[in-house]
């Protein structure tokens, strides 16, 4: 066990865990962050999605000890009030259906708007290929994708 | 005219349980929750019936009965209290009803029945309300109660300029006496019914708040996760567990027996293993590492030992040591497949029909054993201290539950509450809670509350399956190719597929089906639109075979076969309505454009009736390097009334994508008993860049009462893509998951 320091959603915090303890895990279980979804844990579903310097990567793959001071932003800090222009998107296309796999999905589309503004069908399908929704959202994912990137403040 | 309401003033709180509960360890406050309502919270609530209560300045909570599990009904429930209360949709709150079988009939998320069941106690419910508060405020002013009118939640005197809201009423109309009957409305004065609204939840989801039962924390929760026999067919021997029982935050290691050889099971108590070892400790990581530290030794069942000795006569089980493999089931099924089996219906002479027949087409088709992978894995807390049980998380069937709680730790039932979160999936996985009692039991065993974490391998490998079938159809063709006779074989490892009252049955005069199962120790179980999940597809791919060696276009043909059901229809029982059915075809023709122009599209249809709806679907695709891409699904519906046509829509549209990707994609295979699949590195599941790029829903309008939309997308759209493949590549494919016969990497 030992303490480490970390930039979540703008604030300092502290945890005292193993430092081979996946972010994921300390946002759940130390931190109560629980929008970061667990799906897999092994890199392949996307769920626990999250931005480290505003690039978008798998918590469940990044032990606390490397986070060092990078910044962290969860779903829960993605946006002041919830109203990000992607979580207005899927608010408006009505896209979770168990919903389980959203937060993640949400992670990915925001960080991959940031690099392409203005993305094709083909790149929007690419970039949210790793995750996965299991109730099959997908339809309305890449809608919903489509409208953020109009609407997004550049 | 009035019906009799059967709705009772029992309220929720009478019943003695707490509603809600707070998240995290910290109760939501008032501030919170106007905050994220976006609404002002009143002082007081007045409870009129289970359903619903109606706060001092108007704001309305209703209750959904049923478990949430991305179906939707936690907006569309509530949306039928709702309509007949006469309310401003923007005015209600939407709440989860815990368990209270006083109050709710019902409170089960399977059979794509919520809405269906529900249709009448919900409009019900809040029309029992409405009639109470216009009685408290005809009372109030003294005049007749047919005077007043009401509008979103607004009561008026038609004689006078009077109005009263709801909030101002509510405390007087709580003691009106519950009538005995009530008038509900007219379809055609649906207010809320029929129009689109968005997901109750939909914030709390996209902002990331707790909703699901693994984002449940309590102040000195323990993390209890299970270790399970490698392979179907083993139990626990003995394990070592010392080093591990020293690791940080490791608060005990030992085995629990979920279903003693002595209880009396629920229907929902199915699982794999009853016994398993179970690791407690403070944090999931750490419960995590102690798991791998365990040395556990494992054995071969005895019963197996003794039921391989009775298979004698079956070599190919005997061989694998009463393990079970994939290729030896294929093996088994087409052996037995091809057999006489249990005659199920029969119409006229089948056997002559095919002894006479100048050509006889006979296919057969099978699908693996699927895992249900509910995007968050199976889990549970549970609290139990002394001679009560608190339990809170997903599961599809909490009635039950909690009596096999009852039975399995003898604790009554009134102290048994159950809350039910938001699931991340169910798909019939949850119906089976051996997970629930797992944590009940362990909680009682550390006289600590724990939540029960399953990693997403022992979700997979731990499965109540989609059980792995077969089937045989066969055709007979007189010199004319008229269809003169047909025949359904199917069967399945340890369960049938087979329903023989549905169509084609009833449109033909020669109609045999039989059904057969072979014996297997995997366990199965439910898995969205059980059997119709496979036979759908295989029927549609059949009946889309037998119209081309007919010569006839396939709407038409099947067309003509509802024709024949609904004019003159062959046997009795025979389980659809040919003109519903029709319907659906000669829609999704008509919205594809049918045989009309030229495309660089392979197409395919298919058409189903299962859980009381009907689906046709129409697929289009290319193939490139024995990749499908699928450009568009176009699917016409009959549910009936359309409560929530969006979510509805949205619902068809996942209902598609399932069925496309687990035909086309999915698969668990056994080698020795051992599931070879165990994470989505190697369990593949559909994913954006194959999913269609266009799906097209239409819902006919036909002002039925409404029927489930959960269930039936799913089977036939494989029809429609095997339709669609054949088309493409010339090549018909019989076997599940499409891709490895496209592929040719199939290893059986
Ligand atoms: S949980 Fe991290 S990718 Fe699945
Ligand atoms: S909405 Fe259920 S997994 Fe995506």
């Amino acid at each position: 066990m030992a303490e480490f320091n970390l930039t979540v959603n703008g604030k300092q915090l502290s945890v005292d865990v193993d430092q081979n303890t996946p972010l994921l895990w300390v946002l759940r279980d130390h931190l109560k962050l629980v929008g970061t979804k667990y799906g897999c844990g092994i890199a392949q579903c996307g769920a626990c999605t999250v931005h480290l310097n505003g690039n978008a990567v798998r918590s469940c793959q990044i032990p606390v000890s490397s986070v060092k001071d990078n910044e962290v932003t969860t779903i829960e800090g993605l946006s002041e009030n919830g109203d990000h222009p992607v979580q207005q998107a899927w608010l408006e296309h009505d896209v979770p259906q168990c919903g389980y796999c959203q937060s993640g999905q949400i992670m990915t589309a925001a960080a991959f708007l940031k690099s392409n503004s203005n993305p094709s069908e083909e790149q929007i399908e690419s970039a949210m290929n790793g995750n996965i929704c299991r109730c099959g959202t997908y339809t309305r994912i890449k809608a919903a994708v489509k409208t953020a990137s109009k609407n997004q403040i550049v | 005219m009035g019906r009799r309401s059967f709705i009772k003033s029992v309220s929720l709180a009478g019943g003695g349980l707490v509603i809600g509960f707070s998240w995290l360890g910290c109760g939501r406050g008032t501030e919170e929750a106007e905050k994220e309502l976006g609404m002002q919270m009143p002082d007081e609530w007045f409870e009129l019936n289970g359903y619903l209560k109606i706060g001092d300045n108007g704001i309305v909570t209703i209750y959904s009965p049923n478990p949430e599990i991305g179906q939707n009904v936690k907006t569309s429930m509530p949306m039928l209290v709702a309509e007949e209360l006469d309310v401003d949709w923007n005015n209600v709150i939407v709440e989860q009803a815990p368990l209270n079988t006083e109050v709710f009939t019902r409170q089960i998320a399977g059979g794509s029945q919520s809405i269906r069941q529900g249709w009448e106690s919900l409009r019900m419910a809040g029309a029992t309300a409405r009639q109470m508060l216009l009685t408290a405020a005809a009372a109030e002013w003294e005049v007749p109660v047919s005077e007043l009118r009401v509008e979103n939640g607004m009561i008026s005197h038609s004689g006078s300029d009077r109005t009263i809201g709801y909030g101002e009423i509510a405390k007087a109309a709580v003691n009106v006496e519950v009538p005995e009957e009530v008038e509900l409305k007219n379809n055609r004065d649906f207010k809320i019914i029929g129009t689109s609204r968005k997901n109750v939840d939909a914030k709390k989801i996209v902002t990331g708040q707790p909703l699901y039962g693994l984002d449940f924390y309590r102040d000195d929760m323990l993390t209890a996760m299970i270790i399970q026999p490698p392979a179907f067919g083993m139990e626990f021997k003995n394990m070592d567990a010392e080093s591990a029982k020293e690791m940080p935050g490791i608060r005990d290691v030992f085995t629990i027996n979920t279903y003693p050889d002595d209880m009396e099971k629920e229907w929902s108590d199915v699982g794999a293993f009853s016994q398993v070892v179970v690791v407690v400790g403070d944090s999931t990581w750490q419960v995590m590492q102690a798991r791998k530290a365990i040395k556990v030794e494992w054995d071969l069942k005895p019963e197996l030992v003794k039921e391989i000795e009775i298979l004698e006569k079956s070599p190919a089980l005997r061989d694998s040591g009463g393990l079970e493999n994939s290729d030896i089931h294929y093996n088994l099924m087409a052996e037995v497949g091809s057999k006489k089996s249990e005659m199920i219906r029969k119409d006229g002479e089948p056997e002559a029909a095919f002894k006479n027949a100048a050509k006889v087409l006979e296919r057969s088709y099978s699908c693996p054993y699927l895992a249900h992978n509910c995007m968050e894995p199976m889990n549970f807390f549970a609290n139990v201290t002394g001679d009560k049980a608190e339990l809170v998380g997903p599961i599809q069937t909490p009635e039950f539950a909690e009596k096999s709680i009852n039975k399995r730790l003898g604790i009554d039932l009134e102290n048994i509450d159950i809350q039910m979160t938001r699931m991340g999936g169910g798909f019939g996985r949850r119906l089976y809670g051996h997970f629930v009692i797992e944590a009940a039991v362990i909680s009682q065993k550390m006289g600590k509350p724990i939540k029960l974490v399953y990693t997403r391998e022992d979700d997979m490998t731990n499965g109540v399956y989609r059980p792995a079938y077969h089937v045989t159809y066969k055709a007979a063709l007189d010199g004319n190719n008229n269809l003169t006779a047909f025949h359904v074989n199917a069967g399945g490892m340890s369960e049938s597929p087979l329903f023989a009252n549905r169509f084609p049955a009833g449109a033909i005069d020669n109609y045999l089906a039989e059904s057969w199962t072979v014996d297997s120790n995997i366990s199965i179980g439910a898995f969205r639109a059980p059997r119709s999940n496979f036979i759908a597809g295989a029927e549609q791919s059949f009946l889309d075979e037998l119209a081309e060696e007919m010569g006839k276009d396939p709407i038409e043909f099947r067309l003509e076969m509802l024709e024949r059901a609904k004019n003159d229809p062959v046997g009795e029982n025979n389980d659809y309505d040919p003109a519903r059915f029709a319907g659906v075809l000669e829609l999704v023709r008509d919205k594809s454009g049918w045989g009309k122009g030229t495309s660089s599209q392979s197409r395919g249809v298919s058409a189903y009736y299962c859980h009381n709806s009907y689906v046709a679907q129409i697929l289009d695709l290319t193939v490139e390097n024995n990749e499908p891409i699928i450009d568009k699904v176009i699917c016409a519906v009959d549910c009936g009334i359309v409560v929530n046509p969006d979510a509805a829509k949205n619902m068809v549209e996942g209902g598609t994508i399932d069925g496309i990707g687990h035909g086309l994609y999915s698969q668990l295979s056994f080698e020795d008993g051992i599931p070879q699949q165990s994470n989505f590195d190697t369990y593949r599941l559909i994913r954006h860049r194959e999913a269609p790029k266009h799906i097209d829903v239409h819902f006919v309008d036909n002002g039925i009462d409404p029927t489930g939309l959960g269930e039936p997308p799913y089977p036939p759209v494989i029809g429609a893509l095997a339709n669609a493949l054949y088309k493409a590549t010339g090549k018909r494919i019989y076997k599940q998951p499409f891709i490895s016969e496209l592929q040719g990497d199939f290893k059986t």
